[in-house]
């Protein structure tokens, strides 16, 4: 019989650094405080955790990282691709390595310099060196550099399809900047946004503008995996993998998968939730709160329909109802998200779904049973659903 | 040069090794917090240990200091060195090189190094030094030399604060009608051009066609699949086996996005570019011009061509039929 990743691990600690635009410190600094206050977080001895899973993209070795903060001896450590499409990926290898006896006490962490160091909003060169490079041809010579050019190509023919409009996109970035107002944590911290305001911020990649896009961040963010029974012995609240998968979809490319027979939905998301449904046993309505990746705003959109919260074409009516609010039938990004708290690819969204299974948000909403997180949108991707225990 | 030639210029050219380039340079100001304060912003390395008193005097350092890179800046000369440069011993030097032929100057490197930090008030001097010419040496550049000066900074008591070692290569400029060479004689810069697209064994016969003025189209010949971008297998019957057709560049707009941001070197903006449907069935990504884009819409007819759209660069570009 396969085993089920169903209920066999939970998160157990969160640790972050400051999120900010200038670190002055190296990437690998960062890594070690992040992971160091999760370890803390969790009440775990450093020589326990024998296990490190990270991105692709992570300049911090997993070996670098547990000579630094003087962690165990390594059992399993392994680097997922696909930029933010690998958020909760590296959950899912966290928890296969706990439900097989790979590793006991697994870290996953992501930590960067994004806004003084190599920023992802740049866009790519002629000289990135990548297995993928080729793939990369297709776009540079016409000006497609940049994630938000590749998103926006998908978002403007579902726009035109069903009709919604940057009102709409504007209803993601003003929502998950009201989450950030009660987050010291955040870049949003302080600085409500109004429609005129979002309305006024420069064209980037038309229609997307500047508030459609997600931050750019120095800082890093680290997450405990361990068994269900052992996490239940430690410091915090576990919040419980209910349900986790990667998702990757025929004719599916990194970013430009425009060659599909349409373009108005997400199949590798519909791929994820239909696993993560599958996995838990739970469906659309019982989930309480969600993390919907958000790199860019019309991604928040479609997402609410591969996941089943409405119907094909009716993410903007289903968000001008205020249901993304904190009041609202899913509140989402509770923390500000990568819009409004800070771009750690993902991996600080999955730490506010631990807080909201903990009762720990800083916008917490009552009665949260269930979480669902997703990793990003246009890539390879993921979700996971978080439980109480 | 003949070899008795060089042995005499090299004989002239190391009688300066050693020598002090000039009396030393007290900087025309003393350390101070409006210097750094600009120095900070334009740099964008606003520290507030360079820029705010109150912050700095409640850290280790105990008080204001200023960048360390600013080192070589408070003994330097100024505007007026642009019109007016010293006639130094370095000047000298570099004089006899270019009686010699050697008339081309490259600074190669700098290394720095820092003892203390510079607080406002400190007094920079600057002594500086001819410290070595190396040998003659065959470079990209051209035949040349290297030569290092090496600069210490004192302050008002004498002690040494920091040190600064420049490297120059002094060399006959290659000939300038060789083609390679051309871009170092011509001062004027040149224009940037689109980033060039990667090519590899499954993609550079497609980019050969469009360099040659056709836009092509991979097709499996076990079961006719069109495809694009092109990969080296089939991926409805695995065959490795293909050939391609000519695309008639007849198609719709499919989606769209007009760039603003960032703008990029070598590319124009706004910048449109488009997913256009091809009426073969397959889409391509390529640029939509000689149209205001606001008016473009999902569902035109376009129509393309491949066209030259910079000096380096063939691509397929599309307008409005």
């Amino acid at each position: 019989m396969p085993v089920s990743l169903k209920n066999e691990a939970a998160i157990a600690g969160i640790g972050q650094t400051a999120y900010t635009k200038h670190s002055g410190v190296s990437e690998l600094a960062l890594t070690c405080e992040a992971v160091s206050n999760c370890i803390d977080d969790a009440g775990i001895d450093p020589a326990e955790i024998d296990g490190l899973v990270t991105y692709t993209l992570d300049s911090s070795d997993e070996v670098e990282v547990a000579r630094s903060v003087g962690l165990g001896d390594l059992t399993m450590y392994a680097k997922i691709n696909y930029g933010g499409g690998a958020a909760v990926g590296l959950i899912q290898q966290a928890a296969m390595a706990v439900a097989t006896g790979a590793a006991k006490n697994v870290v996953v962490y992501r930590g960067m310099n994004g806004r003084s160091g190599q920023r992802m909003g740049r866009g790519v060169s002629g000289d990135i060196i990548s297995s993928d490079l080729i793939h990369w041809s297709w776009y540079m010579a016409y000006g497609m550099l940049t994630p938000v050019s590749w998103v926006t190509l998908i978002a403007n023919k579902y726009m035109h399809e069903y009709g919604a409009t940057s009102e709409d996109l504007a209803v993601v970035a003003m929502t998950q900047r009201q989450h950030a107002l009660n987050n010291p944590a955040a870049a949003g911290y302080g600085k409500p946004m109004t429609l005129d305001d979002y309305m006024n911020s420069r064209l980037i990649s038309e229609p997307l503008r500047l508030f459609d896009c997600c931050q750019e961040t120095d800082g890093a963010c680290a997450l405990l995996i361990t068994s269900t029974e052992r996490a239940r012995e430690l410091k915090q609240k576990p919040a419980v993998i209910r349900a986790v998968t990667q998702a990757s979809t025929q004719g599916q490319e990194q970013m430009t998968s425009f060659y599909r027979d349409d373009l108005l939905s997400l199949p590798e998301m519909e791929l994820a939730a239909r696993r993560v449904y599958e996995m838990s046993g739970l469906g659309p309505d019982d989930i309480d709160a969600a993390c919907l990746y958000d790199a860019f705003t019309p991604e928040v959109i479609m997402q609410l329909e591969s996941f089943g919260f409405c119907g094909r074409g009716e993410a903007k009516d289903f968000i001008k109802d205020g249901n993304l609010t904190l009041g609202g039938r899913l509140p989402n990004n509770t923390h500000g998200g990568l819009l409004s708290e800070a771009y750690i690819h993902g991996v600080n969204n999955i730490a506010e779904g631990v807080r909201l299974i903990r009762g720990q948000s800083c916008n917490q909403p009552q009665g949260v049973e269930h979480v669902l997180i997703s990793s990003g949108v246009g890539v390879p991707t993921g979700a996971m659903i978080l439980g109480s225990s | 040069m003949t070899p008795e030639e060089t042995k005499a210029f090299e004989e002239k050219i190391h009688a300066f090794v050693g020598r002090e380039n000039g009396p030393p340079k007290r900087g025309n100001d003393d350390v101070n917090e409006a210097m750094i304060r600009h120095w900070a912003e334009v740099m964008g390395d606003e520290l507030g240990t360079y820029t705010d008193a109150e912050y700095a005097a409640g850290t280790g350092k105990g008080g204001l200091i200023a960048p360390p890179a600013m080192l070589q800046a408070w003994s330097m000369e100024g505007y007026p060195m642009a019109e007016n440069p010293a006639q130094d011993i370095q000047r000298q030097l570099h004089n006899v090189f270019d009686a010699h032929g050697f008339t081309g100057v490259l600074g190669t490197n700098t290394s720095t190094e820092f003892f203390r930090d510079l607080k406002p008030g400190d007094q920079v001097t600057a002594h500086c030094i001819i410290d070595t010419i190396s040998e003659q040496k065959a470079t990209g550049r051209g035949i040349g030399y290297f030569i290092e000066t090496l600069t210490t900074y004192t302050d008002q008591n004498g002690e040494e604060v920091g040190k600064q070692v420049f490297r120059v290569l002094k060399f006959i400029p290659a000939d300038s009608n060789d083609a390679a060479d051309s871009s170092t004689e011509d001062d004027s810069p040149s224009v940037p051009t689109r980033i060039t697209s990667p090519r590899g064994h499954d993609n550079s016969w497609w980019w050969k066609a469009c360099d040659e003025g056709k836009i092509l189209i991979q097709r499996c010949t076990s079961c006719q699949t069109l495809r694009h971008p092109p990969r080296p297998m089939c991926g409805e019957c695995q065959s490795i086996e293909w050939d391609s057709i000519e695309s008639t560049l007849d198609g719709e707009v499919y989606s769209f996005t007009t760039l603003h941001y960032p703008k990029i070197p070598g590319y124009q903006y706004p910048n449109t570019v488009g997913v256009i449907q091809l009426s073969e069935g397959t889409r391509l990504v390529a640029n939509i011009v000689d149209i205001d884009y606001e008016t473009i819409k999902i569902g035109m007819k376009v129509k393309g061509s491949v066209e030259q759209v910079d000096e380096k660069t063939m691509l397929p570009v599309f307008r409005p039929e």
